[in-house]
């Protein structure tokens, strides 16, 4: 066990855990920030994607060593009112079945956007790739994700 | 604290919507003060009333207005939390943005199958459902009456304002609820239901009342409870089917960091009164019980244990295997057995469960015969959220929340196993992270009760992705064949199917085309094996109806008719003169997807870069025709288009029952093209997303075009009706694209295996 310091959604959070232990366990079960979540444990599914200095990762993959200086975001800091524009058009275009991949999801999609805010097609496909929806959402997680750019551009 | 009143006299209004049982509102108390789960179904945070007036047990008024609607069905996806309470909201005419939506517990007293499954819960809802708030809506305006003196006929509502038409007297349900808890419940025959032409929100699109929260990642799925002194435990179960515990070394591992304790359970011990839906290959477990999940999956990964053959499942397994002469007997079961196995039983005579008229002199006298064999591998569920439940077992109570698509049988198993009254155990449900059929099977909620029990704390049931996939309960492995006689002009004379699996035949004896050819004959047979199996997202539909609609492709085509009129003109024949008497399906309504889907689509005018392939297939009392458009390139199919057509009756939601059909689509693409469970020696070879293949974004349709049917027949469900014929509808294209017909899935393989040059 030690002490690390982190930087989650802009608040100074501090832990003491194993050093291995996954950023994906230490936001459930120790600060219990339950937006992000479990789906494999081998950053195959992304439902644990969280932004890593605003590049989309997967938490599952991320010793809590690692993380010391750097800045993580996750579903719950995404917006101060759930309204970024991305949040918006999943509301909009009511893209949820299930709704538990969907976090992850829009973590991959917003740091897709923060980099490329007009992606094509095969960018938006190729940037979501490793977010699997089992329910198949998949065509309106595309549609959220083309409304959250043209409202963003504009 | 707000305070909430009900009145003694309810019980008769439950028998009045026909809803099982009798009893006051007694376990209701814990909703009282239930803040947390309440969900504005508007944009607004609605302004809570001072006290709640119960007017029966779907749903409150608030003083101030506010209606609380409790959606008795679990939710897994298929947005009932949604479309239920809108049921509810029609017939007491409230504005639905002054309504809350609550996941109401389970309680047999009030409601009658809280269970999430056979995509019944709208059709089965649609009149108790509207009854009760009809019923409420009817005491709202027979206190209005009295309070404003007027004749109760001459009142009218509109968003939860009662108006006089003789006077400008009005009053608003939260001024009127308090007197209306007061009123007898009336009879059901003096309560009139809307007519259809009504209807202002059934059949107009509502938002997922829970999109907010899902999206801001609030907790609301079982796997985020987090209680006080709660501990978090994991299972390790056999490696391999028919395989029980030996023995274990734990002592060191009770000793790592965080770590309560290592012990073993049985879930079902012999002798316990089980439900259908107790089903577990592994009853004997072993447990690691600790502070986090890190720890005890750590923990768990050092764990030695030893694993025996199980007497009891590998003698089950010498007799299949000897009656098929095949391989050591062993007891271990592989997928390249079980697929032999099920060519050679297949090819066999089997159990007649339909024969209509000769077949058999149909067959002798043929000009032709086309024979064709279809299989499909066992699947894994792979909701999203893996197998968790919570559970506070203690001397005389059983506190369980999670994710469980069966809470009635559930709590049943819970009484027999724990010894508890029922009164005592509270089974409440989160939002379930899929569902698909895997949660009808409650063991892991069982194992979190007795783990609970024994370790004398509240204890979190996790399973990693690995064991949720390794635990069985899966698709069935299936094969069936199928064989068409044709006389010299090409016409059909006979039509025999043989069906099985392990261990469930996937035949519909009764269904398409049944009923619309003189001579049938359908056969089933079933092997046994120690792999457990459930029901998967339209069970036996999810792989009978794509290889039914491959065949009949592949007869239109031997036949020289065009796939489409080939089944209208089968569905005709079934229409004008049915053969046989049990026929499950309308053939006016068939018939009605697949000129829809012919339309909407431009069948026969595509574009000449693109293979469309046309199923069509009725399960679930719902209609649903598709064609699907692709190409192939590099082995991998780009699926450019797929033009659903959809029959079931009245949309309650239609935006959300476009989703689902979405989403159905897409499901059932997924598997039928790259997912599989295979076997050896016993173990499943795939144990995460890295060897097991779920559809991705790239992999998905590039459009999907969704039309309904609209015939004011009264609804019918949409979870699984999308899933099975897409399937069909993939298989022909495929065909079109490579000159090859498909018949054995994951169709990944062929094309892979045999396309590359």
């Amino acid at each position: 066990m030690a002490k690390f310091n982190l930087n989650i959604n802009g608040e100074e959070k501090t832990v003491d855990v194993d050093p291995n232990t996954p950023l994906l366990w230490v936001l459930r079960d120790h600060l219990h920030l339950v937006g992000t979540k479990y789906g494999c444990g081998i950053a195959q599914c992304g439902a644990c994607t969280v932004h890593f200095n605003g590049a989309a990762v997967r938490s599952c993959q991320l010793p809590i060593s690692s993380l010391e200086g750097s800045k993580i975001k996750t579903i719950e800091g995404l917006s101060e009112n759930g309204d970024h524009p991305v949040q918006q058009a999943w509301l909009d275009i009511d893209v949820p079945q299930c709704g538990y991949c969907q976090a992850g999801q829009i973590m991959s999609a917003s740091a897709l956007l923060e980099s490329n805010p007009n992606p094509t097609d095969e960018e938006i496909e190729n940037a979501m790739n490793g977010n699997i929806c089992r329910c198949g959402t998949y065509s309106r997680i595309k549609a959220a994700i083309k409304a959250a750019s043209k409202s963003q551009i504009a | 604290m707000t305070k909430k009143s009900t009145t003694v006299n309810r019980r008769s209004f439950i028998k009045s919507v026909g809803i099982a049982g009798g009893g006051l509102l007694i376990g209701f108390n814990w909703l009282a003060c239930k803040r947390s789960e309440e969900v504005a179904v508007g944009e607004t945070a609605l302004e809570m009333p001072d006290e709640w007036f119960e007017l029966n047990g779907y749903l409150k008024i608030g003083d101030n207005g506010v209606v609380t609607i409790y959606s008795p069905n679990p939710e897994i996806g298929q947005n009932v939390k949604t479309s239920m309470p809108m049921m509810v909201a029609e017939e007491l005419d409230v504005d639905w943005n002054n309504v809350i939506v609550e996941q109401a517990p389970l309680n047999t007293e009030l409601y009658s199958r809280q269970l999430a499954g056979g995509s019944q819960s709208i059709r089965q809802g649609w009149e108790p459902l509207r009854r009760a708030g009809a019923t409420a809506r009817y005491m709202l305006l027979e206190a209005a009456a009295k309070q404003l003196e007027v004749p109760v006929e001459e009142l009218s509502v509109e968003d939860g304002i009662i108006s006089h038409s003789g006077s400008d007297k009005k009053i608003s349900y939260g001024e009127i609820a308090k007197a209306a808890a007061e009123i007898e419940i009336p009879e059901e025959e003096q309560v009139i239901l809307k007519s259809k032409n009504d209807f202002k929100i059934i059949g107009s699109s509502r938002k997922n009342v829970d999109a907010k929260k899902i999206v801001t990642g609030q907790p609301l799925f079982g796997l985020d409870t987090y209680k006080e002194g709660m501990l978090t435990a994991m299972i390790v179960h056999p490696p391999k089917f028919g395989m029980e515990f030996k023995s274990m070394d734990a002592d060191k591992i009770k000793e790592m960091p965080g770590i309560k304790d290592v012990f073993t359970i049985d879930t079902y011990p012999e002798g316990l009164q089980k439900q259908w839906s107790d089903v577990s290959a592994f009853s004997k477990l072993v447990v690691v019980l600790g502070e986090s999940t890190w720890q005890v999956m750590q923990a768990k990964k050092a764990l030695k244990v030893e694993w025996d053959l199980n007497p009891e499942l590998t003698k089950k397994i010498e007799i299949l295997e000897k009656s098929a002469g095949m391989g050591e007997v062993s007891g271990l079961e592989s997928s390249a057995i079980h697929t032999s196995l099920m060519a050679d039983v297949g090819s066999k005579k089997a159990e007649t469960i339909r024969k209509d008229g000769d077949p058999e002199t149909a067959f002798k006298k043929a000009t032709r015969i086309i024979e064709r064999s279809y299989t499909c591998p066992f699947l894994a569920h792979n909701c999203m959220e893996p197998m968790n439940f919570f559970a506070n077992v203690t001397e005389d109570k059983a506190e369980l929340l999670g994710p469980i698509q069966t809470p009635e049988y559930a709590e049943k198993t819970i009484q027999s196993r724990l010894g508890l009254d029922l009164e005592n155990i509270d089974i409440q449900m989160t939002r379930m992270g899929g569902g698909f059929g895997r949660r009808l099977y409650g063991n892991f909620l069982v194992e979190a009760a007795v783990i609970s029990q024994k370790a004398g704390a509240p204890v979190k049931l996790v399973y990693s992705r690995e064991d949720d996939m390794t635990d069985g309960v899966y698709r069935p492995a299936y094969h069936v064949t199928y064989r068409a006689a044709l006389d010299a002009n090409n016409k059909i004379t006979a039509f025999h199917v043989n069906a099985g699996g392990i261990k469930e035949s996937p035949l519909f004896a009764n269904r398409f085309p049944a009923g619309a050819i003189e001579n049938y004959l359908a056969e089933s047979w079933t092997l046994d094996s120690n792999i457990s199996i459930g029901a998967f997202r339209a069970p036996r539909s999810n792989f009978i109806a794509g290889a039914e609609q491959s065949f009949l492709d592949e007869l239109a085509e031997e036949t020289g008719q065009d796939p489409i009129q080939f089944r209208l003109d089968l569905l005709k024949k079934a229409k004008e003169s049915p053969v046989g008497e049990n026929n499950d399906y309308d053939a006016t309504r068939f018939a009605g997807v697949l000129e829809m889907v012919r339309d909407k689509s431009g069948w026969g005018r595509q574009d000449q870069n693109s293979n469309r392939g046309i199923s069509a297939y009725y399960c679930h009392n719902s209609y649903v025709a598709q064609i699907l458009d692709l190409r192939v390139q590099n082995n991998e199919p780009i699926i450019d288009k797929v033009v659903c057509a959809v029959d079931c009756g009245i949309v309650v939601n239609p935006d959300a029952a476009k989703n689902m059909v979405e989403g159905g689509t897409i499901d059932g693409i997924g598997h039928a093209l790259y997912s599989k469970i295979s076997f050896e020696d016993g173990m499943p070879q795939q144990s995460n997303y890295d060897t097991y293949r779920l559809i991705r974004h790239k992999e998905a349709p590039k459009s999907i075009e969704v039309y309904f049917i609209e015939n004011g027949i009264d609804p019918t469900g949409l979870g699984e009706p999308p899933f099975p014929p897409v399937i069909g509808a993939l298989a022909n294209a495929l065909y079109k694209a490579t000159g090859k017909r498909f018949y054995d899935q994951p169709y990944i393989a062929r094309l892979q295996g045999e396309l590359k040059t």
